[in-house]
């Protein structure tokens, strides 16, 4: 399913990564994923947030550079083969994926996709589940 | 030695007359060629008769380099087109660069004025010598080879680039003195480590240095470095080019040419003329210039004047080191650079807030530029193919215009420090060092 990631801009400075979670946990959101793409002098930050206004409007509040991006949250059993079976699937189908990242609970395992078509990644995806 | 004690050695009173004489026929000289001097010289009620001495100089309108933007490419050419044989122009700026056209008298006068400072250095007719500095519109290569050659030393047109190759010309050639910016004699040293050579490998025993401020720190160590002795040399474009003044063995200040060259410190507020030994910011007069003769220029360097004798026996005024700027222009990599370059590169960029900071710092041996920017809102992306695109044009911007590369910074809005009033855009480290 697409769901909304909060990207934030961030240069590389000590404790900047911190100030974004302290902001987003003196309001009392959640941060269910989080990932950074970096170079020697700034970042960005990926989120995947209990509350995505609520986020963005709290973070430029302080000041940070923020924007939504749309992202496919998938679910596969934390197994070996699964993703790669997954991504065989999308390959096939030619989606191609500027970045993705994941996360594990339990025996189930999350995968946020940032696919450069979301229709066409949507629509391979559900050809698998189907 | 003294390459025309004639002129180095002149006791003051001859000096006085001889600059007074030059003045008045100077003057007389732009009023009639120059429409610029002229206006501003009728404005001011002023004919050249009223120039009867060289302290009259203090009458006279001031030039500055917006005068020379202004009337670019010739309008303060005092010499018809036919006249002139060779023209240099400044490191770019935005808009206008300035063009500097010389007579075959003038190119006579420089490199009679650099075989002078080549002679204080110790360069005989028996050394070689290597000119790194750049050959171009740059006047520091041609203006030091044509100097070499008045010397009768062997000059080794290097210019600039290849440092290997430089090294091996040095040692198979048995090169002696070199003439080069302070921060390339730094790198040469560096790339003669990296070769496995030292200073025993080299023949070197010279050095002039300039076109961009040095610290005593940074002589010492070129001087251990490639075992040399290392000089100042001094000198700019509007004014003639590397040979305006030079050190001698005493190293205690740098002799003025003043019988070319006519010096003066004022006050850059008030613009009143400051007594010997003040510090301020210099202004020179050139007394012999046929090509692009300049009233009172300001050169914006600011620094004093030192009077007497010196032990070498030259009793030319001396000038001490430049201790700043009157204005904001930096000089990195040997390269004038205005932080309003920067800015009006960064006006024109939607993808960047109009806030800013220059950071100049010496990594090395080499001077380098970082530039803070910071992205606006609405141009942050979550594609750092998009992100580093925007970094990249900034950079390529910058290259184009400042002739140098520049780090780009991206930074988060905001984050720049405001200030209050004047905005402050320079960070230069390199003075602290």
């Amino acid at each position: 399913m697409t769901i909304k990631q909060v990207s934030v801009f961030l240069e590389n400075k000590t404790g900047r990564i911190n100030e974004v979670a302290k902001t987003l946990s003196q309001h009392g959101i959640n941060m269910q994923a989080f990932s950074m793409a970096e170079t020697t002098d700034f970042g960005i930050l990926r989120l995947i947030v209990s509350d995505v206004d609520k986020a963005v409007e709290v973070l430029r509040g302080e000041n940070f550079a923020v924007m939504l991006t749309d992202v496919v949250c998938l679910h596969c059993p934390n197994k070996a083969g699964a993703l790669a079976h997954i991504l065989e699937q999308l390959a096939a189908s030619e989606v191609s994926i500027e970045y993705m990242y994941a996360f594990a609970e339990d025996d189930m395992a999350n995968i946020v996709v940032r696919p450069t078509d979301i229709a066409l990644c949507e629509k391979a995806l559900a050809s698998i589940e189907g | 030695m003294i390459w025309n004690p004639n002129k180095e050695c002149m006791s003051r009173d001859e000096m006085h007359a001889l600059q007074s004489k030059r003045l008045q026929k100077l003057v007389t000289y732009v009023y009639h060629n120059v429409p610029f001097y002229r206006n501003k010289m009728q404005a001011m009620d002023l004919s050249p008769e009223d120039i009867r001495s060289i302290d009259d100089i203090v009458k006279l309108p001031f030039t500055t380099k917006q005068d020379l933007r202004d009337n670019y490419p010739y309008g303060l050419q005092a010499a018809p087109p036919s006249e002139i044989v060779r023209v240099h122009a400044s490191s770019g700026t935005t808009g206008n660069p300035t063009i500097v056209g010389y007579t075959r008298k003038d190119l006579a006068v420089w490199s009679e004025v650099m075989a002078r400072c080549l002679t204080a250095y110790g360069v005989t007719r028996d050394d070689t010598f290597s000119v790194a500095y750049g050959y171009g519109l740059f006047t520091g290569g041609l203006g030091a080879h044509y100097g070499v050659e008045n010397l009768g030393a062997t000059v080794i047109p290097t210019s600039t680039g290849n440092t290997e190759k430089h090294i091996r010309l040095i040692r198979d050639l048995k090169v002696s003195g070199i003439a080069c910016t302070p921060s390339y004699a730094l790198y040469l040293a560096e790339t003669l480590d990296k070769m496995g050579l030292t200073k025993d490998d080299i023949n070197l025993r010279i050095g002039a240095f300039g076109a961009e401020p040095w610290t005593e720190n940074m002589r010492k160590e070129i001087e251990e470095r490639l075992g040399l002795k290392g000089y100042n040399i001094y000198g700019l474009s509007e004014i003639m080019g590397p040979g305006v003044s030079y050190e001698c063995q005493e190293q205690n200040g740098s002799h003025i040419c003043e019988d070319h060259f006519y010096p003066e410190i004022i006050n850059p507020e008030t613009l009143e003329q400051l007594p010997r030994g003040q510090q301020g910011e210099l202004v020179f007069t050139t007394l012999t210039k046929e090509g692009m003769p300049l009233l009172r220029y300001r050169t914006k360097d600011l620094c004093t004047l030192m009077e007497g004798e010196c032990a070498c026996g030259r009793t030319a005024v001396r000038m001490g080191r430049i201790v700043g700027r009157s204005d904001d222009m930096l000089i990195i990599r040997g390269i004038n650079v205005f932080p309003s370059q920067v800015e009006s590169v960064i006006l024109e960029m939607p993808e960047f807030e109009p806030q800013y900071m220059l950071v100049v710092d010496r990594a090395g041996n080499l001077d380098t530029l970082q530039v803070q920017v910071e992205v606006r809102r609405d141009f942050f992306s979550d594609d750092m193919g998009r992100m580093l695109a925007m970094k990249k044009k900034l950079a390529d911007r910058l290259k184009s215009v400042l002739s140098i590369s520049a780090d780009v910074k991206l930074m988060e809005p905001g984050s720049i420090e405001r200030s209050q009033g004047k905005g402050k855009h320079v960070i230069d480290n390199r003075i602290l060092k």
